[in-house]
């Protein structure tokens, strides 16, 4: 239970940031909360060679409301920055209430947006909100910086679509428009715990977004709960079978999508 | 530029007092804490950020010392189990309940019970029965003596409301 030794780097900018994860002859991995990166390492299921820290890159740390009304989220805020956000309590409640499935106190002390996205687990609620909420990811690399939309950026279990020597920098998350509904459920053997099947729904004056998580490689986005039960490739482990977890995910859809159209004005 | 996977010396302010010891960069807060400091209030479970007995406060946050590196706390203020009492010995709003409510049977996890809580009040003193048991779930306690640690959580709240009253 000892993690295996690694080189730590503590940058303390991108650009340095990015000039150490550029060095192909080391395998090196981002630290930012460590409370998914951390716990695989204690298991040696993750022996990174070196550790890039961005725990001193003073410019990754904001939360803030962009020019065009969106919720801009830096690399180095944690979930609990974001849950005492009364801007993001308002104006973004189906990231509130999703990111309050996310562990326990004490895992979201520590715990990053950006990492959430960049770890990639299906079972996690942060890749199906950002899906939901129609997120863009900001990832800086040797040739500058991009922008993914979250439709590009989840690949797989794990995966994303980040190429090496790139680093999250930022998740944007749209406003939702004035009139939207939403509702986030997930169903998990305790609080805290991964979901076995989860749904993030929106719905706004021009589309409706229902994603559900938890079922597949990657959270799914689809527009009707009548489409949940042939979409999903859930999967049959001790948690659930795979058969339980189409149950549900058919359930909760149905159940989520109704109540994200309650809460919608008209 | 210096080795970076050697040893360094990390220096953090521990309930108050200015310590320093030596880390290589893969030695786990909670390990440094007891090895490195002689610290050992401060219980190591899982070690892998479930249980919840290495639980101590970061910079004023809740967190699992096992899922930080002693490194990455280097100049941090760290609060842990043995900087609750006052300096006569006088035990906390929070140790006292749990004392007074029996809110422990082998007492393992109580140093993670006693810090989360710990954090709470401090900053939602009116805690609702909801935010006890959120506050807690990242807590276990394998004698399962949960009823008594609500009840001592409840006693605590209601003091430290009455104390602000």
């Amino acid at each position: 239970m000892k993690p295996a030794a690694f080189d730590y780097h503590a940058p303390e900018s991108v650009d340095e940031a990015l000039e150490l994860l550029a060095d192909e002859a080391v395998e090196s991995r981002v630290l930012a909360g460590g409370q998914s990166l951390v716990p695989m390492m204690n298991f040696r299921l993750a022996v990174p060679e070196a550790l890039v820290d961005l725990r001193r890159i003073e410019e990754l740390r904001y939360l803030r409301i962009g020019a065009d009304g969106a919720l801009e989220v830096g690399a180095r805020t944690t979930q609990a920055e974001l849950l005492r956000d009364p801007a993001v309590t308002t104006g973004w409640p189906l990231l509130h209430d999703g990111v309050t499935h996310i562990g326990h106190p004490q895992v979201r002390s520590r715990g990053t947006v950006c990492g959430s996205l960049a770890h990639h687990d299906p079972h996690g609620e942060l890749p199906a909100l950002a899906l939901a909420l129609g997120a863009t990811i900001t990832v800086a690399g040797p040739a500058g910086r991009r922008q993914i939309a979250a439709e590009d950026f989840f690949v797989s279990f794990y995966e994303v679509a980040l190429e090496p020597g790139e680093l999250v920098v930022e998740a944007r998350f749209p406003a939702p428009p004035a009139g939207s509904g939403w509702s986030f459920r997930e169903i998990a053997r305790r609080h805290g715990d991964f979901a076995l099947v989860g749904v993030a729904c929106l719905v706004t004056p021009a589309q409706t977004r229902l994603v559900v998580f938890g079922a597949a490689e990657r959270p799914l986005l689809l527009a009707d709960p009548s489409e949940v039960a042939a979409a999903v490739r859930p999967l049959d482990d001790l948690h659930a079978s795979a058969e339980y977890r189409r149950q549900v995910a058919v359930l909760l859809a149905g159940e989520a999508l109704a109540e994200a159209r309650e809460r919608a004005d008209g | 530029m210096a080795d970076p996977g050697a040893a360094r010396e990390v220096r953090l302010s521990v309930n108050g007092v200015e310590r320093a010891g030596t880390a290589e960069p893969r030695l786990l807060l909670s390990d440094f804490l007891r090895h490195r400091l002689g610290l050992t209030g401060t219980h190591v479970g899982c070690e892998h950020g479930v249980c919840g007995a290495c639980t101590v406060l970061l910079d004023g946050e809740p967190v699992r010392s096992c899922l930080v590196f002693a490194v990455q706390a280097d100049g941090a203020a760290l609060r842990t189990v043995e900087g609750l009492a006052g300096e006569d010995g006088e035990l906390s709003p929070v140790q006292q309940a749990f004392h007074e409510a029996h809110g422990m049977q082998c007492g393992f996890c109580t140093p993670g019970f006693l810090i989360s809580l710990t954090a709470l009040l401090e900053e939602r003193p009116q805690a609702s029965e909801e935010e006890l048991v959120d506050a807690l779930s990242g807590n276990l306690c394998r004698c399962t003596g949960y009823a008594n640690i609500l009840a001592a959580a409840r006693a605590a709240r209601d003091r430290a409301a009455e104390g602000r009253a």
